[in-house]
């Protein structure tokens, strides 16, 4: 069915075949030099077609990009994907039980969202897609408050409008998520240019799957961006897969996803997202730029979605059976602990220990959020909510239609 | 004669028409490999090859602009939106290109093209899941809007759509989907209407578009409704044990006219049912409609009973869908008015 004319592009390996990442070229950890934070566009082109590392394989820190995180940090962020993880456990379960009606886990790139995190500063806003719930874990919002979201009960502080996982919370730098991909993409460059005018030095963060870089808000970004030069960070998630569709449909067989900031000349790099080191350090890179008024960067996180696309999906329909342990790059909770554990600053024991208590703290959560209610055993906000914030203020005709509810 | 899901019989219909017509072809976002999140086109593309089955880059404006450039040039695409919430960044080239094209072109140009997707509530599916965006389509000269309820008239009005010169909207209401993956399968789903498996006919079978359907002949009131709020209807008539007529209308552009005249002029009383927020809702056009045609015959005001004209919500969403109570209180105030 192969016909030169027109080219459908197909992943490398399907189930029954054995995984295979062979493709995916790794350069060493170190290998890619830091540049100055203003640095041209066109002087870093290599680096949206390599990947910057810094964790090797022996659990070392090494290269230019090292060190932007001291020890202790570095066991807060442990202990922030620890965290994630456990509660996106017990979330799953929930589903299951029927607690919750849906879930999306964050498995094997915790490291993207809680590493980027703990290089923003308060007053810097994200403009997450779905799968970014670390970033919120990392800025310690309370952890209950998200679970009596994802249980719809009445501690939701959504009061049951939205979703499981469409988080929103000004204060804690989360803006409202959308359902709908690609969106927030181009309001976050909005936002950026509303710093750049009231004269705040803050940053605003952007966020995409790969698979939604296909819509054209992103690309409606990349161009206000790339005009404006507002302090934005445009972060693309490359997860290797979009539910069943490999990254290769949006991206074409050729280039990578940062290539494309390079057409619009913006500074574009890509990063090992599964080591919380070079995505901390990445992080910092671009937000300094944007704070000293340098313009935007755009990030590529090269990372692989170790579950299910969420409780609906079954990616062994579409993905070989066991390709999520042959991904090149590892786990990033087993990186991160690797790596204290070289410098001195951690052990097998102290982990297992932490793994244990973490665990322990979520489960306490879970059970005081389901003292609060789930979506099963009905203590869920009124059925009345639903009129509410529609406008700023109600009228008539809603006034009328809520009476006729009765509610 | 087989039993089918809702599901089964949409595939069932793009099946045979890509047996039948080689220029069908069917794309969107996981349709190919995997057969679309809710499996509607799960085996076609191993049956006919990645070029008349294929995945797309998660872009909803390149789907239906690309389905319009092969439309013209010869083909019949079918393609999919995944959620209808998902078709906002495509509407441009609904409404602008494939609606128009013929009417500015002079019949030079032509987009006979369906567009499928999920539209509705009932799935816990929050507010970007469950919309019901009917009235945006019907609102625009040049589409055909498309909505069935049950999986025989899936099939057959879906084969119509595909072998239309038109470019069509099919909306399927995925509450009766009821097919083993309905986008929250790990979750026991509550059958609303009767069956989830319908009786569909065998081999190749069409519906026109434009022919209502008259579920329940009755003698007191006319209730004008489509979709999953068919079977909300037939059940408040059916618990009220009120004589009701009740007509799945199935397509709303072209609207069957004759039938809904003919049905109000016999009752005098008319309740309509969607499940779309209220304001400028498709009832709206239905409540025109019949003022206009039918005033002499009517003996009470009509009434609709929609959805809240609200975003819809996730956890409250059993308030939001207008319940078989609902319908039945409409249809008591409608008698006794
Ligand atoms: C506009 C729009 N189209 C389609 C969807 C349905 N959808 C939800 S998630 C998803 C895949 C997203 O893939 P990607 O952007 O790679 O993010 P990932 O899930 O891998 O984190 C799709 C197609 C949607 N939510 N919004």
């Amino acid at each position: 069915m192969s016909d030169p004319f027109l080219h459908v592009p197909e992943p490398g390996c399907r189930p029954g075949d054995a995984p295979d990442f062979s493709d995916v070229v790794i350069p060493k950890a170190g290998a890619v030099p830091r540049p100055a934070i203003d640095v041209d566009a066109e002087e870093i082109r290599n680096l949206a077609y390599s990947i910057i590392r810094v964790t090797n394989k022996k659990g070392e820190a090494v290269g230019d990009w090292a060190g932007s995180v001291d020890l202790d940090q570095a066991l807060i962020g442990l202990r922030d994907m620890l965290r994630l993880r456990a509660m996106d456990a017990r979330m799953v379960i929930a589903q299951r039980q029927g607690k919750t009606s849906f879930y999306m886990q964050a498995l094997g790139e915790e490291a993207v969202s809680c590493a980027f995190q703990r290089a923003l500063e308060k007053g810097d806003m994200n403009f997450p897609t779905y799968r970014q719930q670390g970033l919120l874990v990392a800025a310690d919002y309370p952890i209950e408050l998200m679970m009596n979201q994802v249980y719809s009960n009445e501690g939701d502080p959504l009061q049951g409008r939205q979703m499981p996982v469409f988080y929103s919370s000004r204060d804690y730098g989360y803006f409202s998520i959308s359902g709908n991909l690609g969106t927030q993409y181009i309001q976050a460059v909005g936002w950026a240019m509303a710093n750049a005018i009231k004269g705040e030095r803050k940053v605003a963060s952007a966020w995409i799957g790969d698979g939604a870089t296909a819509e054209s808000d992103f690309h409606a970004a990349m161009v206000f961006a790339s005009t404006y030069k507002p302090p934005v960070i445009l972060n693309i998630v490359n997860n290797q897969w979009a539910i069943s569709t490999y990254q290769g449909i949006a991206r074409g067989n050729s280039g990578t996803f940062a290539a494309r900031g390079l057409g619009f000349g913006i500074p574009s790099l890509r990063v090992d997202g599964n080591d919380y080191l070079a995505v901390h350090a990445v992080a910092t890179w671009a937000a300094e730029r944007a704070r000293k008024g340098l313009g935007p960067t755009l990030i590529e996180h090269v990372t692989y979605r170790d579950g299910p696309h969420s409780t609906s999906d079954d990616p062994t329909a579409y993905r070989p059976k066991g390709e999520a342990e042959k991904w090149p790059l590892g786990d990033p909770v087993e990186r991160l602990k690797e790596y204290l554990i070289k410098q001195g600053h951690w052990s097998e024991e102290r982990h297992t220990q932490a793994v244990a208590e973490i665990e322990a703290e979520v489960l306490e959560t879970q059970k005081k959020a389901e003292a609060t209610g789930t979506l099963q055993d009905g203590r869920r906000p009124p059925p009345s909510e639903m009129f509410e914030d529609v406008y700023a203020t109600p009228p008539a005709h809603l006034v009328r239609q809520r009476q006729k509810a009765g509610i | 004669m087989a039993r089918m899901s809702m599901i089964e019989a949409i595939r069932d219909a793009i099946d045979l028409s890509m047996e039948a017509d080689p220029t069908v072809v069917v794309f969107g976002e996981d349709v190919g490999y995997f057969g679309g999140v809710f499996r509607c086109t799960s085996g076609l593309q191993k049956k006919y090859g990645s070029h008349r089955c294929f995945d797309t880059p998660i872009s909803e404006n390149g789907i239906v602009g690309a389905a319009v450039g092969m439309a013209a040039n010869g083909l019949r695409p079918c393609v999919e939106i995944q959620f209808a919430d998902y078709m906002y960044p495509a509407y441009d080239q609904i409404v602008s290109e494939a609606a128009r094209l013929r009417h500015r072109s002079a019949g030079m140009f032509t987009a006979p093209l369906v567009v499928r997707m999920p539209t509705g509530g009932g799935i816990m599916g929050g507010q970007t899941h469950s919309q019901s965006p009917e009235a945006l389509f019907a609102h625009v000269a040049g589409l055909k809007t498309v909505i069935p309820s049950t999986p025989a008239d899936a099939k057959g009005l879906l084969a119509a759509a595909i072998a239309d010169d038109d470019p069509v909207i099919f909306l399927e209401p995925k509450r009766l989907y009821n097919g083993p993956f309905d986008g929250h399968h790990d979750r026991p789903v509550r059958p609303w209407s009767k069956s989830e498996l319908g009786e569909v006919p065998s081999g190749p079978h069409e519906i026109p578009l434009g022919k209502a359907n008259v579920l329940r002949a009755g003698a007191d009131v006319t209730v004008l409704t489509y979709g999953t709020m068919v079977h909300v209807a037939l059940t408040a008539v059916e618990e009220s044990g009120i004589d009701a007529e009740v007509i799945d209308l199935r397509t709303l552009v072209p609207l069957d006219l004759d039938t809904i005249e003919e049905s109000v002029r016999k009752t005098g009383r008319c309740v309509i049912v969607h499940e779309a927020t209220r304001t400028c809702g498709f009832g709206a056009e239905l409540m025109a409609t019949v003022s206009e045609e039918c005033l002499y015959s009517l003996e009470a005001p009509p009434i609709r009973v929609t959805g809240w004209d609200t975003p819809y919500p996730h956890s409250q969403e059993w308030d939001y869908f207008p319940s078989p109570a609902r319908v039945a209180a409409a249809l008591k105030q409608v008698l006794e008015s």
